[in-house]
């Protein structure tokens, strides 16, 4: 394994075992995260994103949940092998998350010092005072003024901004090398959306951390990351560095997920473009390409053969049959 | 040059800094406070309640235990006197001794019962509600068992074949009955399912929380989700429980000693001083008068006080 990589992800599949059938929420995903490296993962509602990083963390709920197969290798350790135990000391201390809703995420009857503190005090086993000490310095780092009086305060108190600052805050604390961060923009406003996308920024630069940014925002993502995983259905369909993504898509999805963007240097009265249909079923397991249905290029190939995902230029994949570009078969 | 009065920072309001201004943040003990005083039963309810425990444990500076159990075959039920205020049973024990040790007893009573039954029940509660399963199925079928037995045959039974199994016990220098160890333990170890369920229910709600699943991902045990994210949100309706279980089991307590399997003399208590009573209804008032308006006072009370904390600690009842 190359030294830089600090995460693997190999052939990861996880599926819901529920009354109407099986959910095929992810279907064999594979990628890497470098040392210090920021990626994005974008991708509509339901594409497998979210489930994707919660099976690296082990959060599944099983059942009904199950990770079918796949490796998701950390400091040469399977993380789907450990005990729950050893998964135990990962979370918050060397892979923490922050999620999209900071309403919802702080527990409301303690008050913000108490949750702040709770990595601090099961990783590193800091005392009282120690803890006290610790959480003050990472509100200040996350851009909350009056720490000590924010500490004795509940999730209430505190605006939506401000919650996911302190979430942030929580979830450095222990200094972890990986932050996944669970759409943590959707639920606030732009301005807001705009520092928390600096604040993350700044702290990735000071601490060396890689992020893996989830979002459906193709903006935000523009912003942080270095490189982008595009997500439908389950499947990763392209990889590319973000600039190379967006000047040159190569998968058919891609191409209209970014042709539904609206943009400034366009002719206003020319109505926002969609894709037609919607995502498949998850509740039929995958045969072929998952964006058959909506794909203007799709030919008998791609009904019976999900294509892997191909080498199309420098650090760029696509999973796609055809070379968009020139119409060539492969 | 004339000077104007604006310029010149008054003392007061206007010199306060922006932070005095501000109000503090009130916790939710503070919150649950504000409620809890604007409902007057309530406070009605504690400002009895204490005065109950004054009578029972403060009595004991009046009047030693040997009086409360000193028998006066020649003084056997006399009215109320100035001597015996509440006058003489039919042995002529003073009444008044009496229902101030009796009162101790089914205080301790009802607080250690409902104390066995938190116990009981949030264990209980908890494990079926967290983990679900062939555990949640197995656990609570058990609870519907004892649910589907009326307590008070179950109470009867238990005290019956119990009592005198366990010896007398010493402590804070009186000499208790063993008797009321098995009232305390039958009367908790009967009383658990409701509060189990109202566990189960609530843990089966909030563990879906996301904030239960942030506390997963930032490396909390199990142990730490159950017992320190979970059990916080839910204590509102475990307290509301605890609180109106006293009053059951001082209740329950009075019911089987009344009947003659409760707590054993010489050890009074309210309970076992109606019992036989009930020969005298017409011709010795006193002798089930001063213990039950004790225990119907008691029991009211502590159930307003019950009604109270449901209001104040319930979320849903913020207009107040």
């Amino acid at each position: 394994m190359n030294p830089e990589r600090i995460l693997e992800v190999k052939d990861l599949c996880t599926r819901f075992h529920i009354a109407e059938g099986t959910v095929y929420a992810v279907n064999g995903v594979s990628f890497h995260l470098n040392q210090g490296e920021a990626i994005g993962v974008v991708g509509e509602s339901g594409c497998g994103k979210s489930v994707t990083m919660m099976s690296i963390m082990r959060l599944i709920p099983i059942p009904p949940g199950e990770i079918a197969r796949g490796q998701v290798f950390y400091n040469h350790h399977d993380l789907l092998e450990l005990s729950e135990a050893e998964m135990e000391h990962i979370r918050g201390k060397d892979i923490a998350m922050v999620f999209q809703d900071p309403m919802t995420a702080f527990n409301p009857v303690l008050s913000i010092g108490r949750q702040l503190g709770e990595p601090l005090r099961v990783h590193l086993g800091l005392d009282k005072e120690e803890i006290r000490q610790r959480s003050c310095e990472l509100l200040d780092q996350v851009g909350i003024s009056d720490t000590k009086h924010c500490l004795e305060e509940y999730p209430h108190q505190f605006s939506g901004g401000m919650r996911q600052r302190a979430m942030i805050a929580m979830s450095l604390a222990c200094s972890p090398s990986i932050l996944i961060a669970d759409e943590p923009t959707t639920a606030l406003d732009v301005t807001i959306q705009a520092q928390i996308v600096e604040l993350v920024q700044r702290i990735r630069q000071q601490m060396n951390m890689a992020v893996i940014w989830i979002t459906h925002d193709l903006g935000v993502v523009a912003e942080i990351a270095e490189r982008v995983l595009v997500m439908y259905a389950g499947f990763i369909v392209e990889e590319a560095q973000v600039d190379d993504l967006y000047e040159n898509p190569r998968h058919p999805y891609t191409q209209a997920l970014l042709a539904a963007l609206p943009r400034v240097d366009r002719r206003r009265d020319r109505r926002l473009q969609s894709i037609p249909g919607a995502p498949p079923n998850l509740l039929v397991a995958p045969k072929g390409c998952p964006f058959l249905q909506r794909c203007q290029f799709a030919f008998d190939r791609c009904r019976g053969e999900m294509p892997p995902l191909i080498q199309v230029g420098l650090n760029h994949q696509a999973a796609c049959w055809l070379d968009v570009t020139t119409g060539e078969e492969r | 040059m004339t000077e104007s009065t604006l310029e010149q920072p008054k003392p007061g309001i206007a010199s306060l800094l922006p932070d005095e201004l501000e109000t503090p943040p009130l916790s939710l003990g503070q919150l649950t406070w504000r409620r809890f005083r604007r409902h007057r039963m309530a406070i009605f309810g504690v400002a009895v309640v204490v005065l109950i425990v004054i009578y029972a444990f403060g009595g004991m500076l009046v009047f030693s235990e040997a009086d409360a159990n000193h028998a006066e075959t020649g003084n056997a039920l006399r009215a109320p006197t100035r001597e015996h205020p509440f006058g003489t049973d039919t042995i002529g024990r003073d009444i008044l001794a009496r229902t101030i040790y009796g009162g101790q007893i089914s205080i301790i009573i009802g607080l250690t019962a409902m104390l066995v039954e938190v116990v009981f029940g949030v264990t209980i509660g908890a494990l079926a509600g967290y983990f679900g399963g062939w555990l949640d199925s197995v656990l609570m079928r058990i609870t519907e068992a004892v649910l589907v037995i009326p307590q008070i045959f179950l109470l009867l039974v238990m005290a019956r074949y119990f009592s005198q199994s366990i010896p007398n016990i010493k402590l804070l220098g009186r000499t208790f009955s063993g008797s009321v160890l098995v009232i305390v333990f039958v009367i908790g170890i009967t009383s658990w399912p409701y509060l189990a369920r109202i566990v189960r229910a609530q843990f089966l709600s909030v563990k879906e929380n996301d904030f239960i699943l942030a506390a997963h991902a930032t490396g909390t045990s199990t142990r730490d989700i159950i017992f320190r994210h979970i059990l916080p949100n839910i204590s509102a309706p475990i307290i509301v429980s605890a609180t109106l279980s006293v009053a059951a089991a001082i209740i329950l307590e009075a019911y089987i000693s009344f009947l003659g399997l409760g707590v054993r003399p010489p050890t009074a208590t309210w309970g076992n001083m109606l019992e036989g009573a009930y020969n005298y209804i017409d011709t010795a008032w006193w002798l089930w008068f001063f213990p039950g308006i004790l225990i119907a006072v008691t029991v009211l009370s502590i159930n307003f006080l019950g009604d109270g904390l449901r209001d104040a600690l319930d979320p849903h009842s913020r207009s107040a």
